[in-house]
């Protein structure tokens, strides 16, 4: 009994942390400090080219941001807080439930923007929906 | 984990972790999944609203205040500032988490202070920075008549420009800037995010001193492990990472 496998492997029994050094602590501490400058590089960029650039580059720059914000927020999961260190069960269980935020973000931020674009034609709030005015007077030539 | 187990422990009183992590610690990771998912909800709306309306406040117009700087233009200064203390407090406990493997007493006493003094600091940011939007004077043209509004969750005054024609039959100079009142809810969803972020924040402060004084008391040396440490680290990580985002989302785009 006491030779079953269960009592065999080491699941049970916590392996003591070994203290390894400082350096991947600070290292990760200047790989985050250097995201966040360039982050408000980028933020600075759009601030001072605000109007001189087109809206696709104001879009790309923003996603830039967010990816960055990404790789930011895997160092201090996978570094901070030894993420990285659990076996893989942990973080599969962990990791894949927040893939759903993928899709709520993708499925809301579309119906925003469905809402803006049926309130601008049917609530008239911005002047872009005149163009239908002209057609209004169209009759009278007859 | 610097947990030693003794054979024959029961972690999950099914006798084994299938995961090789203490009970406390994944259950702890479970907590912090659930809270992510209540900060995104929060963070998903908060986009929703923001691309549902045609206007929204910039933030590069309404961050730009720095404490004694008066009226300079500083946008993304101050909120960066906030980044980096806490940043560094969350390598200030990552350290002590470190020290802790270690078994070295004095050394997690250093370090919590610190996270503690980073801590406090960002909290004081906070609400300098709530002070300053919630006292901060503009003025904003309200049915025919100039307001002087601050920022909160019932008044926006970071609308679009007033019209010059109107502006002009009111008798306001010229170079004057004046707004018309925004969505309502940018007050809302700013006050609400950062302030349950910082709720958060206080509430990590409050764990972290609890830690520090029952380190300082010498319960983890008698327990033999400093595991608390650990998921109060946990927990003080996560409050840096919404940080990221929230920073991103209210700040940066």
């Amino acid at each position: 009994m006491s030779s079953s496998p269960h009592d065999l492997s080491n699941e049970v029994t916590f392996h003591p942390e070994h203290a390894s050094g400082t350096g991947k602590i600070w290292k990760t501490f200047w790989l985050l400090s250097i995201l966040t400058i360039v982050e408000l590089g980028l933020g600075y960029f759009l601030y001072f080219k605000q109007g001189q650039i087109s809206p696709g580059l104001v879009l790309l720059t923003k996603v830039v941001i967010g990816i960055l914000t990404l790789a930011k927020a895997y160092y201090i999961v996978s570094i901070f807080m030894h993420l990285g260190d659990e076996i893989r069960n942990l973080i599969m269980t962990i990791v894949v439930p927040l893939c759903l935020f993928i899709w709520f973000i993708a499925a809301f931020l579309w119906d925003g923007n469905s809402w803006k674009t049926l309130r601008n034609r049917y609530n008239r709030i911005e002047p872009k929906t005149e163009q239908v005015a002209p057609a209004v007077k169209a009759p009278e030539h007859h | 984990m610097s947990v030693t187990a003794q054979q024959g422990t029961k972690w999950w009183s099914g006798g084994r972790s299938p995961f090789n992590a203490s009970y406390g610690k994944v259950m702890m990771w479970y907590f912090l999944m659930s809270d992510a998912f209540t900060f995104g909800a929060f963070l998903i709306s908060y986009g929703t609203i923001r691309f549902s309306v045609n206007h929204w406040a910039d933030p590069n117009q309404v961050f730009n205040a720095f404490p004694l700087a008066g009226h300079a233009n500083l946008p993304l200064a101050f909120v960066s500032l906030m980044t980096f203390i806490l940043i560094a407090s969350s390598v200030t406990m990552v350290l002590a988490v470190h020290e802790g493997h270690k078994m070295n007493k004095k050394g997690v006493e250093k370090y919590m202070l610190w996270t503690i003094l980073g801590g406090i600091a960002f909290l004081s940011c906070q609400a300098w920075e709530w002070t300053h939007m919630i006292t901060g004077d503009h003025a904003v043209l309200v049915d025919g008549q100039i307001q002087s509004w601050g920022t909160t969750v019932t008044h926006n005054p970071w609308g679009p420009a007033a019209s010059h024609e109107e502006l002009a039959k009111l008798g306001v100079a010229a170079g004057q800037h004046v707004t018309t009142p925004g969505p309502i809810a940018f007050g809302g969803y700013f006050f609400g995010i950062t302030g349950f972020h910082g709720f958060h924040v206080f509430s990590g402060v409050i764990i972290n001193l609890v830690m520090y004084i029952k380190t300082k008391l010498g319960h983890f040396d008698q327990r033999g492990h400093y595991e608390m440490i650990e998921k109060a680290g946990l927990y003080w990580h996560f409050v840096d990472l919404v940080w990221v985002f929230v920073f991103l989302c209210f700040y940066l785009i």
